[in-house]
């Protein structure tokens, strides 16, 4: 099982490659996990981790900038169906718009847009912090109480229609926490620094 | 429900950490790496490492410390002192730090907070303000560790940061600072009530209706506190039981 992780100059690589790591040897699962950029390592990858910290613009040329990493994923999620996990902006990248500087496209992988959050005196923005989190049953969830507590930071919040959400918040409203379409998951939450539900949910993203 | 922070700060000094009263007579309180491991095992919800030398040639031991912190602990970890460029930034978030505290610059050069937020995302930078009182009972920024007065007014920099694009501030009050005598209230009750973004409360904790204080009367999102953590006066999971006892969200 090889597992890559995005390396497209944004995003807390190391944070997220640590937390991988440490999930891999405390759970035991034998998975190789690489940082790369390079679209043949990516090809030969088994599962796909998005990461993403900074804004969706920012993001979006970040990736457009290296040339044939978007081709590649393209390739090996959308037609190859192979597992993938965007996490933050690596979640809000896949809608079909973006919202933060500027209007732009996204991925379109999965419908919907990623709007800016409105504040108000009790909901301060950006939602910052832990969280109580409801799920629906799915494997990606697997031994991890319900209202359970994962790290939020985000101005923006994805929008998108019901099926698409796994999990969900609230703050002032109901927010996504976690989208999941056939192959596709993606977590507004950081599981890389959520502790040990967060090491749960990267175990059950290796094995799913 | 978003729950109340409470998040431990380890003021390090060339690689070790160091806590002092009103920011002098510094005491050597130990290895931050392995400080910062026992706060993850206790239940911070964050944590935060303020470099306060910062002098250029032990920047490579903060990066160091940064890293090592970051493979041991998987909770969100703030760094700040001497940041004054772009790199600076790149470095301590390739580093592993989730967010960028930044002082003296975002004082003297105002374009540098909007250019850092545009760059890594309003969630990542955090202002850090040292605050003194006047004797009109307004509050001053100070800046430069707390040695120089700027004659800037507090609240009103607060929301000109806001409105650059800072995502978080973290205010320390310098008169209540190490004298664990409570948070200046007054203080975090203005700056809470004019801003739309999170406010850490810090300076002066020294009980645990400290931190309830800081949190409702003050309006704090998160409360910070380094002496009552560091010397074993107070244990995290204390803290958060004692808040949850006066129905404050927190994470147990």
């Amino acid at each position: 099982m090889k597992i890559a992780i995005i390396n497209y100059g944004y995003g807390n690589l190391h944070s997220v490659n640590k937390a991988f790591e440490k999930a891999n040897k405390d759970f035991n699962l034998n998975a190789k996990i690489e940082v790369t950029n390079n679209p043949d390592h990516i090809n030969k990858a088994d599962k796909i981790v998005l990461p993403g910290v900074g804004s969706f613009f920012d993001c979006l040329n970040a990736i457009n900038s290296i040339d044939g990493v978007f081709e590649t994923l393209q390739e090996q999620v959308i037609n190859k169906q192979k597992c993938f996990m965007g996490i933050c902006v690596g979640m809000q990248l896949l809608a079909d718009i973006g919202y933060e500087n500027g209007e732009n496209n996204g991925f379109g992988w999965v419908s919907g847009s990623v709007e800016k959050m409105k504040a108000s005196p009790n909901y301060k923005i950006p939602h910052m912090g832990w969280n109580t989190i409801n799920f629906k049953n799915s494997h990606l969830f697997k031994d991890i109480n319900e209202n359970s507590d994962f790290y939020f930071v985000h101005s923006y919040e994805f929008k998108t229609v019901e099926e698409n959400i796994l999990a969900s918040t609230n703050y002032a409203s109901k927010i996504t926490a976690a989208i999941k379409k056939n192959n596709i998951f993606g977590t507004q939450f950081h599981p890389e620094k959520s502790h040990k539900n967060g090491q749960q949910l990267i175990k059950n993203f290796i094995d799913w | 429900m978003l729950k109340k922070r409470i998040i431990p700060c380890l003021d390090v000094n060339n690689g070790r950490v160091v806590k002092g009263v009103n920011f002098i007579d510094l005491i050597d309180a130990g290895d931050p790496v392995e400080q910062a491991k026992i706060y993850d095992a206790e239940g911070a919800d964050e944590l935060c490492f303020l470099d306060i030398t910062a002098s250029s040639d032990n920047r490579q031991t903060l990066l160091d410390t940064v890293q090592k912190t970051a493979e041991n602990c998987f909770i969100p970890l703030t760094v700040g002192g001497g940041v004054r460029e772009i790199i600076d930034i790149k470095n301590l978030l390739h580093a592993g730090a989730d967010k960028v505290s930044i002082n003296t610059t975002a004082v003297t050069n105002r374009s540098f907070v909007q250019q850092a937020a545009e760059k890594y995302g309003t969630s990542t930078i955090v202002i850090a303000i040292d605050a003194k009182r006047d004797a009109q009972n307004n509050w001053e920024v100070f800046t430069h560790g707390g040695r120089n007065s700027t004659g800037m007014n507090v609240i009103d920099y607060c929301q000109e940061v806001e409105s650059l694009g800072a995502g978080e501030i973290l205010l320390t009050s310098m008169d209540k600072d190490g004298t664990k005598s409570g948070f200046d209230l007054e203080l975090l009750k203005k700056v809470t009530s004019k801003l739309n973004i999170p406010v850490i409360a810090s300076g002066g904790v020294g009980t645990l209706e400290h931190f309830a204080e800081g949190i409702l009367e003050g309006g704090a999102n998160s409360v910070l506190a380094a002496s009552v953590f560091h010397f074993g006066q107070l244990k995290i999971k204390d803290v958060k039981r004692y808040l949850a006892d006066k129905n404050i969200p927190v994470r147990i």
